[in-house]
């Protein structure tokens, strides 16, 4: 049995072993996602059939099942769901008091609440995501988006002291994959707040939380027609950016799609946000706490598998620390738990769609053959479902591919600099400026770097932290506007 | 008192083993009691635990039949089901005779606190008195007390030859050495202190987290600092340390979370009570409890596993 004494010997080669000795048992979540076999569009407070009748197939990425059939809409959907919210906005949503409004925005917070659980599998059955995450991040946080806007809602006035601020009218969004009901909630609660209406296009993998919402909105007796949600693919999405009825426009995604956006939308009176993509730097310098930044490097590259635009996929670190922070993250990836994203004890999940496994896989071959050094992860992979290893290149520098492109998957670059001027000037060199990280343990250090990064947020001695009351969004090939807090609210409003 | 030098000696000790972020250790922990260990893991981790317990009782009403009771519920924890002995029972130096005589030639090995413990403030040498004798009458392990004061003046050379002096009071018995980090206040200072203390002692020798008898006791948190320090320590050097945290754990649910941060920080080699433990008396009860809840798959009745933790 377990009675080992203290053995004297000691391992020559003085590494520690992370094998099986004591190996968790599978430990399933086994809360009923009530899903239904089919998912048709909700317009007008409704469940509607698409006016072709298509229907494609939403998949598990983590076991390749399919799950449901999910409504095609088409242009004539998108004009519906435009028409039905334009109607919303002039008959009850516009004139309807910010406190009224409110109230409903708690309801619809707290419904998310009660059905934590349900929407938690039914994310992480779509997405691919560890359980723990849409159980301890996703759910909650797209939560406490609509409950903090619901405090805005009649405090508009307070918004811009002195002027005037009035809804856009009809809103349009669209949304991407890797945070389905979390990017809805940061699109839709702001543009309810305000007193806008809203037609939203989820991702085409993961329109499942999405239309699940739509149940939600229902649940919470939200007048009809003040959000409708239209399945589909990419001209579906093109149909509600460029439909005449929505005046504001606001995306999430990649920024080949936004750039496309912005020519479409070239010429129109339409305002727009976009969020698109990043290279996030996170800088270790070498008097940081080493371990809290090794935890902090794998929770910015590995949460959500990578698929996060701000995700930290640059590594700079200082020269001198560069071997011993290198030995630190390949310890620490041994203790990582790739698997069942339904598992609680997974700590990275499926990656979201085929496509974007080989697009990874594409990206990580490319990085080898360039002379990168690369280390991955030995656990095992389910045979099923579309997963890839944690990954770390060493050795990479500027002129690499995977220093430059987006990876949007579990994927590490690793370079290193020798003076700060150094590092912000490799950090800010790309095209992007979504996100940075700073690891120091002093603090007027923290202070030069965040006004030196060109980066939307910079986050000191932690990283992918996020709150409703502060707002995120980028420079450069990042996007414009802001989500959350006080200045995302006012990109859904006209301040006259 | 001693003019510091130059540069101040926290500070040299900080550049050479490095610093502790409070918020990130706090986060990191966290993430342990997210993990879900269930059925046959659950059982392992609990069984495991059972063996890594030092049974203990230290109160100024400890009488010899207090410890011959102590010392059967080691040996034997529970009256059915196949729940292994603890790894030792931890006494008073005075009652290390009267536990000898039940334990001695089992697996169970007699913990002494020694050194003026729990505050340390007393003469080095009647403190390596003691041990001595706590060694003569047989005990296999001395749990002493470092000298906060001297920790936090600075006087880390004081520190270690007062570690060192213990460890060559104890000879071949094993020794644990607590920090007290309710008094270290920081994580710093817990990371600085079980350096200096490492460095003094022999393999397998243990740091522990405190005494149990002041106000904070062991923490996830303080638990983390000081296996990441082993773990440096061992990587540097290829000497392995042992950890015992001690007070404030009661439940069967806190030690397997304690585990698995050994698990994912110092991995498979230090499962196992040569290189773990848990200073813990109501602890062993739970984990009774929880075994047979496995075995039987129900929870049985309070009275059914000796309950107080005074009355083995």
């Amino acid at each position: 049995m377990i009675m080992a004494r203290a053995s004297n010997k000691t391992n020559p080669a003085r590494e520690l072993v992370f094998g099986d000795l004591w190996e968790y048992d599978a430990a399933p979540e086994t809360a009923d996602p009530k899903l239904k076999k089919r998912y048709d569009l909700f317009i007008n407070g409704q469940f509607v059939a698409p006016k072709k009748g298509k229907y494609f197939a939403t998949i598990n990425p983590g076991n390749e099942v399919k799950i449901a059939d999910i409504a095609l809409g088409d242009a004539a959907d998108v004009d519906a769901a435009c028409k039905a919210a334009q109607k919303a906005f002039t008959t009850v949503w516009g004139p309807m008091p910010g406190k009224e409004r409110g109230k409903y925005l708690y309801r619809i917070a707290r419904l998310l609440q009660d059905h934590a659980r349900e929407f938690a599998v039914a994310e992480t059955m779509d997405g691919g995501k560890p359980i723990k995450e849409s159980r301890d991040f996703d759910i909650p946080m797209a939560a406490a988006h609509f409950f903090y806007h619901a405090g805005w809602a009649d405090k508009l006035e307070y918004l811009a002291p002195g002027r005037q601020v009035a809804p856009y009218g009809v809103v349009g969004q669209v949304i991407p994959w890797n945070f389905p009901l979390l990017m809805l909630a940061w699109k839709i609660a702001p543009a309810l707040a305000a007193g806008n209406c809203v037609v939203l296009k989820p991702a085409e993998t993961t329109s499942l939380t999405a239309l699940k919402f739509g149940e939600i909105c229902q649940e919470a007796g939200l007048p009809p027609g003040v959000v409708n949600i239209v399945s589909g693919a990419g001209e579906t999405g093109a149909a509600v950016i460029n439909h005449p009825l929505t005046s504001k426009v606001a995306f999430t995604g990649s920024t080949e799609v936004g750039k496309l956006i912005m020519r479409s939308l070239a010429g129109t009176e339409k305002k727009m946000t976009l969020e698109l993509g990043g290279k996030a730097a996170n800088i270790v310098f070498e008097d940081a706490p080493l371990d809290q930044a090794v935890e902090g490097i794998i929770n910015g590259i590995f949460f959500n598998q990578g698929h996060v635009c701000c995700a930290g996929s640059r590594l700079l670190v200082q020269e001198s620390v560069a071997g011993e922070v290198l030995a630190r993250l390949k310890r620490r990836l041994a203790t990582l738990r790739v698997g069942d994203p339904l598992d609680k004890n997974t700590d990275i999940g499926a990656i979201n769609s085929k496509e974007q496994l080989l697009k990874i896989t594409e990206l990580v071959k490319g990085g080898v053959a360039e002379g990168a050094e690369m280390h991955q992860s030995e656990c095992r992979l389910p045979a099923k479902g579309f997963y890839f290893r944690p990954t770390l290149f060493a050795k990479v520098s500027m002129s690499h591919r995977i220093a430059r492109e987006e990876i949007f998957g579990p994927v590490l670059s690793i370079l290193t600099f020798r003076t700060l001027e150094e590092a912000v000037e490799k950090a800010n060199n790309t095209p992007y400026g979504l996100s940075a990280g700073v690891w120091t343990d002093k603090g007027s250090k923290i202070l030069k770097m965040s006004t030196l990064l060109k980066a939307g947020v910079v986050w000191a001695n932690t990283y992918n932290k996020f709150d409703p009351a502060s707002p995120f969004g980028g420079y450069k090939e990042s996007g414009f506007g802001r989500e959350g807090g006080k200045q995302g609210l006012m990109d859904y409003c006209k301040v006259g | 008192m001693p003019v510091a030098k130059s540069p101040p000696s926290f500070r040299r000790l900080f550049d050479d083993i490095g610093t502790v972020d409070a918020v990130g250790i706090e986060e990191r922990v966290a993430k342990y009691g997210t993990r879900s260990v269930k059925k046959g893991a659950k059982v392992f981790g609990l069984q495991l635990a059972v063996t890594m317990v030092d049974l203990t009782t230290l109160e100024g009403k400890d009488t010899p039949g207090k410890v011959a009771s102590l010392c059967q519920k080691a040996l034997r924890p529970h009256d059915v089901g196949e729940i292994p002995p603890t790894a030792a029972v931890c006494v008073y130096p005075a009652m290390v005779r009267h536990a000898a005589k039940h334990v001695k030639g089992t697996a169970v090995r007699i913990a002494s606190v020694a050194t003026a413990f729990p505050s340390g403030q007393a003469p080095l040498k009647t403190r390596l008195a003691e041990v001595r004798a706590a060694v003569a009458d047989g005990a296999d392990e001395i749990d002493m007390v470092i000298n906060r004061g001297a920790f936090l003046s600075g006087e880390f050379g004081l520190m270690q030859d007062e570690i060192a002096a213990v460890v060559e009071a104890s000879g071949a018995a094993t020794l644990k050495v607590i920090l007290e980090t309710s008094e270290l206040e920081t994580y710093d200072n817990i990371r600085a202190a079980s350096f200096l203390a490492m460095r003094v002692i022999r393999p397998n020798d243990f740091i522990k987290t405190s005494t149990g008898k002041t106000s904070a006791n062991a923490t996830l948190g303080n638990n983390q600092v000081m296996l990441e320090a082993i773990r440096d320590h061992f990587l540097e050097t290829g000497v392995p340390i042992a950890m015992k945290p001690a007070g404030g754990i009661r439940t069967a649910k806190q030690a397997l979370t304690f585990l698995i941060a050994v698990k994912e920080t110092l991995g498979d080699e230090w499962l196992n009570n040569g290189r773990y433990r848990f200073g813990a008396s109501a602890l062993l009860n739970d984990l009774v409890r929880q075994l047979e809840k496995e075995r039987t798959g129900a929870y049985q009745a309070p009275w059914n596993f000796s309950e107080a933790s005074e009355g083995y």
